[in-house]
């Protein structure tokens, strides 16, 4: 499909990060944003809402979830991702980079491998430390697992 | 009067016990003629092989009987593909962060899972002797194909609205589903009679619930003054366990919702692995019980009306503990996230397998293997004291873990069936603030009264409350057993042919995709 017309691609065309509300996470959506920017690569800022289909809900919550869930894309929208745009704008980090921006439910490391395959992303970034918490001090973090699971390669940025 | 009500003692007994002109026994003077008042209307028994079998129970049982053979089996051929579907192997990616099987699943057992398996399995064999657990598991075993063929109903017919969010039951699955095949009339009359039914049957399960509850309480709480006085006025603790549940329902208190849902999971693992525990003590007598429950189902010893009483009894119970047939876990089932309604149909087939079959058969063989049901006075120890007592031969500190088990099951239970009843009312009478309100107070004055009366005459009061919205609901499985084999057959039809893809095949697929658009 590519090189049908003979130009060379780039090394990386498609760049992953996930972020969160931790400074960890700004730190690898800056590198992320000046490596984007020297690739000339398109750059996806995705945020995970932490979901496993075996949480426990009581009948109320059930029966009301799809109503919390688009509240709570709506949320990291608000709180994550507008406000990291906001600073990257700020920070002049987004000039001639393409930047595009999801949401989505589910085990972070999971979802951003996913994602990473479908998207077919070239590397994915993440930050070392994120919302630590007893789980993630328990089994490991979000940036350990992914680094054993993704299909490409991962930059864990400290 | 059914063979079953025999074997219960007497109100006027269990009155004579209690502390006169309390008001337990002046709740209990009132409420027991109506129990019983109702009992001889719901549980009108025909003459069966020289004993008296009560109508309803049949009716669960054959309506079992015939979706089991009315879907050739699929219910247990079901089992592998009902697990690959909990464990999230087909769900698709866009689904995160919606209702998942599992989900689904767990909250309708946590409605289910509780005190009909803890007491129920007791009271079926003080009264039905070792050979009723043997019948509950049967009856269990029917029970997949009713809860698979009503779940799947519900999930099918439910109805969903702009924001996403659905009802789903057997009001929606009767008025549609009938209507659909040119049974408009009928459909609406059935589900109108359901939901008026189901508000009463939620009811009559909080009851019990909270008899229980309280009876293990006072079980625990042992033969001092204190004991003593919570024993002379069980009012006390059920209006404690209302005034719990009222917070919840009337004062919007989301914490013990929450609270409940978390810990009876963890609840029902603790109690398996204790009864486990209680069986590796006493493993060789385990074939000894295993022989005695298949023997005396079939041949039992001092049980009234014999081998069809056993099985009355049993019947009667796993009814109870697993609903199957009632339609309320259908409400639960309904707001699973899935294209396909067959899926959540083999999914809550699962429901009485893990409720009656399983957790059932542990409780049935800590009391056959432990032998209290033997010498203990059945109108003293019954229901979940005799659990209590069987467990307690083997660890003391059980009956403590046991009242913490059984409260929160309980407070589960009655929460699970006030939305229940809230959802049916709702059907009925749509959205009317004072008129729901006065329902939930209605409804929590009977955890009160539950509470504060013997255990006879509120089983009595429960189970025919319970089985009265089993008649319209059957009704309509029967009209709709055409739609229903339909549904299962182009399911597993597909399902059989590689036509749904599993998570592993769609990765596959994606990064096969990728690989092709890549190979420049």
């Amino acid at each position: 499909m590519s090189g049908a017309d003979g130009a060379r691609r780039p090394v990386m065309e498609s760049l992953l990060v996930g972020v969160d509300h931790s400074e960890s996470a700004r730190r690898a959506a800056r590198f992320a944003l000046e490596r984007a920017h020297a690739l000339r690569a398109r750059l996806r800022i995705a945020h995970v809402i932490n979901w496993s289909r075996y949480h426990i809900q009581s009948l109320e919550e059930t029966f009301e979830r799809p109503v919390r869930r688009r509240e709570e894309i709506a949320r990291a929208q608000a709180e994550v991702l507008d406000p990291l745009l906001a600073w990257a704008e700020e920070e002049g980090l987004l000039e001639g980079v393409e930047v595009t921006t999801s949401v989505e439910h589910g085990r972070p490391s999971e979802v951003l491998a996913d994602m990473a395959a479908k998207e077919g992303s070239d590397l994915i970034f993440v930050g070392r430390t994120g919302e630590a918490n007893l789980r993630t001090a328990i089994f490991g973090s979000t940036a350990s697992r992914l680094a054993q699971h993704a299909p490409v390669a991962v930059v864990v940025v400290p | 009067m059914s063979a079953f009500t025999h074997t219960i003692p007497a109100t006027g007994a269990v009155l004579a016990v209690g502390a006169e002109g309390s008001l337990d026994s002046f709740l209990e003077n009132s409420f027991g003629p109506v129990a019983r008042g109702l009992e001889s209307v719901v549980f009108y028994s025909v003459p069966l092989f020289g004993t008296q079998f009560p109508l309803i129970v049949l009716w669960l049982v054959l309506l079992g009987l015939f979706f089991t053979v009315w879907l050739k089996l699929l219910s247990v051929r079901g089992m592998a593909h009902a697990i690959q579907l909990v464990r999230g192997r087909y769900t698709d990616k866009d689904a995160a962060g919606e209702i998942s099987h599992f989900q689904a699943l767990a909250t309708a057992l946590a409605s289910t899972v509780g005190l009909g398996n803890i007491a129920g399995v007791a009271v079926a064999i003080s009264l039905g002797g070792p050979g009723a657990a043997f019948w509950m598991i049967v009856a269990g075993f029917f029970a997949m194909s009713t809860k698979m063929a009503e779940c799947m109903l519900a999930v099918k017919y439910r109805h969903v609205r702009e924001d996403g969010t659905v009802s789903g039951g057997p009001m929606y699955y009767l008025r549609r589903g009938l209507a659909d095949i040119g049974l408009k009339k009928t459909g609406l009359v059935l589900a109108a009679l359901w939901a008026f039914f189901m508000m009463i049957a939620a009811i009559g399960t909080n009851a019990f619930q909270s008899n229980q509850a309280v009876a293990q309480i006072v079980e625990v709480a042992g033969g001092g003054s204190v004991g003593a006085w919570l024993d002379d006025n069980r009012w006390v603790l059920g209006l404690a366990l209302a005034l719990a549940t009222g917070a919840a329902i009337l004062g919007g208190v989301k914490g013990i919702a929450k609270v409940t849902e978390v810990l009876v999971p963890f609840m029902a693992v603790l109690y398996v692995a204790s009864a486990l525990i209680i069986l590796a003590v006493n493993l060789t007598a385990i074939p000894a019980a295993l022989a005695e429950i298949v023997t005396s189902a079939f041949n039992p010893q001092g049980v009234a009306g014999g081998a069809v009483g056993a099985l009355i009894v049993g019947f009667q119970r796993a009814a109870f503990s697993n609903s199957a047939g009632v339609g309320d876990a259908p409400i639960a089932h309904s707001a699973v996230k899935t294209r396909r309604p067959a899926t959540e149909g083999f999914v809550a087939a699962l429901e009485p397998f893990v409720d009656t079959i399983i957790v059932c058969t542990m409780t049935a063989l800590v009391i056959v293997t432990t032998g209290v049901f033997r010498d203990a006075d059945p109108d003293a120890v019954d229901g979940v004291t005799l659990t209590s007592r069987s467990f307690a031969t083997v660890a003391e500190w059980f009956p403590y873990l046991l009242a913490i088990a059984v409260v929160l099951f309980a407070v589960s239970t009655v929460l699970s069936n006030s939305y229940y009843g809230m959802k049916a009312f709702g059907y009925l009478f749509g959205d009317n603030r004072i008129a729901e309100n006065v329902y939930k107070v209605v409804f929590l004055s009977f955890t009160v009264i539950g509470g504060a009366v013997s255990l006879g005459p509120v089983i009595v009061f429960t189970d025919s409350v319970f089985f009265l919205p089993a008649v319209c609901n059957g009704i309509g499985l029967y009209l709709l057993a055409r739609v229903i084999r339909r549904e299962f057959r182009g399911y597993w039809h597909s399902l059989r042919a590689g036509e749904f893809e599993t998570v592993e095949e769609m990765h596959a697929a994606r990064n096969t995709a990728r690989r092709t658009t890549d190979g420049s």
